[in-house]
């Protein structure tokens, strides 16, 4: 059906959505290749978030294609399904559930059945358990497993939501800026961590800091006022006139 | 030890085990041994009225317990308790009027009195079938659960949360209440249902009935208790806790949020059903005024007070608050609705944890020898 | 004849001020008319007194009245006849032609002109004819109306002819209705026709009545004219109903928009569930109550009316010093906690009722309505509003434009849009976000205050009053959309409306259930309301 989207895993084709007169995003297309790492920066209000939300199913797009794997139409979509086919997403503000602890967070978030019945009868396998386990030693949590995620500082928790994706095995990922309110040495590992993740599946990173974006070493997505600026190295986007215009203003 | 068997031994602790146990024989065996077979002059002898009295707290213990899985666990305050209670409570009354049969003031063997009072020639088709035990405990649980099904529909699909869901329970529970006060609706209008004879051929006066009845909401509530427990130490309890916390996020998990809500929701309306059908024949009477909004706000503040997402607080707060109400309500009538107005305002400023909550803060407390920090936004 | 000699005077002297109409009357016609009615058989009697009121002339009425009350008589000594008004053996006369005062006169001079009954009823129907004439457009009405209701063929030439000269609108359509009604007995169809054609003017229940018996008339053009009528008046009743429907439509939406204003600042605005919304309302409506007590027990009478224009501000200050007190007592602990907020001031709520009931007793207080507030307007016949909802309707909208003109040109308004969109930035700003948080909330409550001044008008004043009005508040808030008042003023308005439309097919309790069902239903399509935020906004 559609050509070009074929062998990617993400594909967005004339995307719009406007709120109330406003329009957060602008014709937007975008590809994202199986396997492929990229990160998107942008000013505020370029429609980074928005973008995610449309991918994800929290916004229905006004006009535009919008497929998962080249064929699936998200737009007819719910988050939950969405979630399912293998999309997972982290927050820009780090959501974890903070009553639960870090151990219960990551075994919601484990790949399985999902239905009620299914759930309330469910008893976690022991392979599991050591998956999970594994997973609290990957995140960097040794230890903290009985803790009340509530408890954790800003940096645990973003990992323990990079966790939970983790434990979804999603196809693709998308982190709404991993990094923010982390130490050097802790943005240093995640960038690490985000690497390491990519081996297995395709991850699209949103993040303003240029430190981290060029450690990422990814093909960079400039948006501004909804639509893609610019597409490249970073290198190249950031001697992008155009680019250059959009941050320091006009 | 299969796993099945494994999670039922883990619905309580090692500790909780006996309590549980001891609890359940107290208020199953022992109170009921007491009202009966100890003499009326000993001191250990539990009276008529307040044998009446704790079976009906019971009733409203079970109705906080499952007031305490929406809102406690799932986050969902339904004020639509009251309503799904009283559901429960006019099928019972449904059951009991047909038992009446011809003993009735018109002596109609086939219509309640009120009904040949309003010259009415037959049943309506809504009444068929009452007069069958079993069919009318079927409707006690499907009534309100059907019900509570529609409504939690419609509202969870919508993505109707917090305080909307709130008011559009509340909204449903004063229809309920106009719909049962007309006489039309064929449900004895303001009088409502009363005037019972018998339940399932035992005369309701006697001492049997009534200690019957007592110690089957005693073991009701108790089965409640763990079937409540079984679904919040399970997956889908946890489930619920993270819709708490973090509905949406839930949604990004993959996990199907409306459907998870709305099981709570209907077990929890069935539960409260349950609630209301035995407290009916206890009391004597079911009529509209049970609908009353205020009722089920009133719920919500048991729950507060014992401690809301605790199914222990939930039991605890109802008997706490219906004791001081019976207590007060006798000694000081106009001082009542004081009480229970500062009640929701204390609970809530200075006990978000409620009873059990301020009990784990002393406790921690004498422990650590610190001073209580008061939180607002725990 | 002197008496002839001196009418001929007079007649001249009247000729010449000619100041009353009814003189024009000829006089010699009315005083043998009048010398008739002296005659022996009831039957010339009857025959005089009616060529008496035919002449429409004014004078004739008093004669007419004597004559039916037992009080004209004759003298004896010149067979003249005058009114007597008999004190002992003595009676004081008047001339009846001239008015003047004719002396008195024992009264076994005098022979009295003795009425039977049928004389009598006689006399009353032609001196309410002769009302006709009279100066006064009401009594002017009346005879119009008693003509109507029974005219005789001789009656229709009086008729005819005081319709010539009236000028009253109400009076002139009386007595067309009278003169068709008779010409609709004629026989000649195409008087018949004509008469159908003039009634069309008044589109009356009474119309309907009158032409009823011509829907099986012979001729066909009277049948299609009568029909055409009957249908343009069911039009028009039909019209009127619904119009009525309407307006009671209208009136519940600004009871519910009163009621909701104050909820979509505290709620819309601030996003607090204030459960004592109710009790705001209901401690404005004891406020009027107290403020009519004060003006009956100390200011004169002739003020009382205004005591409603006082209770505004009253119950608006009374009310808005609990809210503040509220908000900054109980409410500002509990921000970011809606659920929590609800019981609280559920609790609030519940207490504010028992502190009412313990100062004023559990049973209805009676507010009256000021003078200028009662009483009825008919707009056109058969539309009948009355004021006391008319004036509510006016008031709600003031206060919905009084409050969306506060929250826009003040610069308090601007602070409070400022505090609800962006907290810190307003308090980096220097804005003092608690006292404006305060003064919020206190507007809020004091806008229920007022919404109670006008409840007290409509309904009881009890402790329960707020409880009455808290769900369907909230409805009206929620359906709106919460946060606009465009929102609210169209919630409340369609939500009135549909209640009031419903209620002739499904009683009002049945009504209101719909309603509610409807709500649930239409939350479906629109979770966020009629006049829903989007975008980010919407999300916090």
């Amino acid at each position: 059906m559609h050509d070009k989207a074929e062998g990617s895993i993400l594909y967005l084709d004339g995307v719009s959505v406007s709120f109330d007169g406003f329009r957060a995003l602008n014709n937007l297309s975008l590809i994202l290749q199986k396997g492929e790492l990229r990160t998107i920066i942008g000013p505020n209000g370029a429609g980074k978030t928005t973008m995610m939300d449309v991918i994800t199913g929290k916004t229905k797009p006004d006009h535009g294609d919008v497929l998962f794997d080249g064929q699936v139409d998200l737009r007819k979509l719910d988050e939950t399904r969405i979630a399912n086919l293998g999309i997972g997403r982290k927050f820009q503000k780090p959501t974890v559930f903070e009553h639960l602890t870090v151990f219960e967070n990551l075994e919601l978030a484990l790949k399985g059945e999902r239905g009620v019945w299914k759930t309330l009868f469910f008893t976690l396998p022991s392979a599991d358990r050591d998956r999970i386990e594994a997973t609290i030693t990957r995140i960097g949590l040794t230890g903290k497993g009985a803790m009340r995620a509530g408890a954790l500082s800003h940096g645990q928790k973003q990992w323990l939501e990079i966790g939970m994706l983790l434990m979804q095995e999603p196809a693709v990922m998308l982190l709404d800026e991993p990094v923010a309110g982390m130490t050097d040495h802790e943005t240093e590992q995640t960038a690490d961590l985000i690497l390491d993740i990519n081996r297995d599946r395709s991850v699209v990173v949103v993040e303003h800091d240029m430190e981290f974006v060029r450690r990422l070493g990814a093909k960079v997505t400039v948006l501004a006022e909804g639509s893609v600026l610019a597409e490249g190295s970073l290198d190249v986007v950031q001697n992008d006139q155009r680019v250059i215009e959009v941050y320091l203003g006009r | 030890m299969g796993p099945i068997t494994s999670r039922l031994m883990a619905l309580e602790s090692r500790r909780g085990w006996p309590v549980f146990l001891a609890l359940t024989a107290v208020a199953a065996v022992l109170i009921p041994v007491l009202h009966v077979a100890v003499p009326a002059t000993s001191l250990f002898h539990v009276p008529d009225y307040m044998l009446s009295l704790l079976g009906k707290y019971l009733c409203y213990a079970l109705l906080a317990l499952a007031m305490d899985l929406v809102w406690g666990y799932a986050g969902a305050l339904s004020l639509g308790h009251g309503a799904f209670f009283s559901l429960g409570g006019y099928c019972m009354g449904m059951y009991l009027m047909r038992q009446i049969g011809g003993r009735g003031v018109y002596g109609n063997a086939e219509l309640p009195d009120f009904m040949v009072f309003l010259n009415w020639k037959e049943l309506p088709w809504y009444w068929w079938g009452f007069d069958n035990p079993v069919f009318a405990m079927i409707m006690i649980a499907a009534v309100p659960g059907v019900l509570a099904f529609v409504i939690g529909w419609f509202a969870f699909r919508s993505r109707i949360t917090g305080v909307y869901f709130s008011i559009i329970t509340q909204a449903m529970t004063y229809a309920l209440m106009l719909a049962f006060f007309r006489n039309e609706m064929g449900f004895g209008g303001n009088n409502g249902l009363t005037d019972f004879k018998d339940i399932l051929g035992h005369p309701m006066q006697a001492q049997g009935t009534r200690v019957g009845l007592y110690v089957a909401s005693a073991l009701l509530l108790a089965v409640a208790y763990l079937l409540c427990r079984f679904i919040v130490t399970s997956k889908l309890g946890r489930v619920l806790m993270a819709i708490r916390d973090a509905e949406s996020r839930v949604r990004f998990l993959g996990y199907d949020v409306t459907a998870a809500k709305l099981f709570v929701f209907t077990v929890s309306a069935i539960l409260a059903g349950v609630a209301g059908a035995l407290y009916v024949p206890q009391v004597g009477i079911i009529n509209p005024s049970e609908f009353s909004p205020a009722n089920s706000i009133e719920v919500a503040i048991w729950v507060a007070v014992g401690g809301r997402g605790t199914l222990v607080g939930a039991i605890i707060g109802a008997f706490a608050v219906n004791g001081a109400k019976t207590w007060l309500t006798g000694a000081m009538p106009e001082v009542w609705l004081f009480a229970l107005g500062g009640l929701f305002i204390v609970v809530t400023l200075f006990m978000p944890k409620g009873l059990l909550g301020l009990a784990g803060q002393i406790r921690t407390r004498i422990r650590e020898g610190a001073p209580v920090a008061r939180k607002h936004n725990a | 004849m002197r008496c002839v000699r001196l009418l001929q005077v007079l007649f001249v002297l009247l000729a010449l001020g000619a100041a009353l109409p009814a003189r024009a009357a000829d006089d010699s016609t009315f005083s043998s008319a009048l010398a008739g009615l002296a005659a022996d058989g009831f039957a010339e009697k009857i025959a005089a007194a009616e060529r008496l009121a035919g002449t429409g002339d004014a004078r004739a009425l008093a004669v007419l009245r004597a004559m039916e009350s037992g009080a004209l008589f004759v003298r004896k000594s010149d067979g003249a006849v005058l009114i007597g008004a008999v004190t002992g053996r003595e009676a004081a006369l008047t001339d009846p032609l001239t008015g003047a005062d004719a002396g008195t006169s024992p009264t076994r001079d005098l022979t009295k002109i003795t009425v039977n009954n049928a004389l009598r009823s006689a006399l009353a129907g032609l001196a309410a004819r002769l009302d006709l004439t009279s100066p006064d457009p009401a009594r002017r009405l009346a005879a119009a109306q008693a003509a109507a209701s029974d005219p005789s063929p001789e009656a229709v030439a009086l008729l005819k002819g005081a319709l010539a000269r009236e000028t009253d609108a109400g009076v002139k359509a009386a007595l067309s209705a009278a003169v068709a009604r008779s010409a609709l007995a004629s026989p000649d169809a195409a008087e018949r026709l004509q008469a159908v054609a003039d009634l069309s003017g008044t589109l009356s229940a009474e119309v309907r009545f009158l032409v009823a018996p011509l829907a099986n008339d012979p001729d066909p053009a009277v049948r299609q004219a009568v029909k055409d009528l009957t249908a343009s008046i069911e039009r028009r009743e039909t019209a009127v109903a619904v119009t009525l429907n309407l307006f009671q439509g209208v009136s519940l939406g600004s009871v519910l928009l009163l009621a909701a204003v104050g909820l979509a600042i505290t709620f819309g605005v601030m996003g607090v569930i204030n459960m004592a919304h109710g009790e705001m309302i209901m401690l404005g409506a004891y406020t009027t109550f107290v403020v009519q007590e004060a003006f009956r027990a100390w200011l004169p009478p002739s003020v009382f009316g205004l005591y409603l224009i006082l209770a505004i501000p009253a119950a608006f200050l009374v009310a808005g010093a609990v809210g503040v007190a509220l908000e900054r007592g109980v409410i500002r602990f509990l921000y970011g906690r809606p659920l929590e907020t609800m019981l609280a001031t559920w609790g609030i709520s519940l207490a504010l009722q028992q502190v009412v009931r313990s100062l004023f007793g559990a049973t209805n207080k009676e507010v009256a309505n000021p003078v200028w507030m009662t009483g009825a307007w008919e707009a056109v016949p058969g539309l009948v509003l009355t004021w006391n909802r008319i004036a509510i309707v006016i008031f709600a909208l003031a206060v919905l434009a009084a409050v969306a003109a506060s929250l826009r040109y003040t610069s308090f308004g601007l602070r409070m849009r400022a505090v609800t969109q962006n907290r810190p930035m307003a308090a980096c700003m220097g804005i003092k976000t608690g006292w404006v948080d305060a003064l919020t909330f206190g507007l809020g409550s004091g806008i229920a205050g007022v919404a109670g001044v006008a409840l007290s008008q409509v309904g009881n004043v009890s402790p329960n009053l707020g409880q009455t009005y808290i769900v369907d508040s909230f409805m009206v808030v929620v359906f709106g959309g919460v946060g606009s008042l465009w929102g609210v003023l169209a919630g409340a308005m369609s939500l009135g409306v549909v209640n009031k439309v419903l209620e002739p097919y499904a009683g009002a309790m049945l009504g209101k259930i719909l309603v509610l069902v409807f709500i649930i239903l239409f939350i479906q399509k629109r979770p966020r309301g009629l006049f829903a935020l989007k975008g980010r906004a919407a999300e916090a």
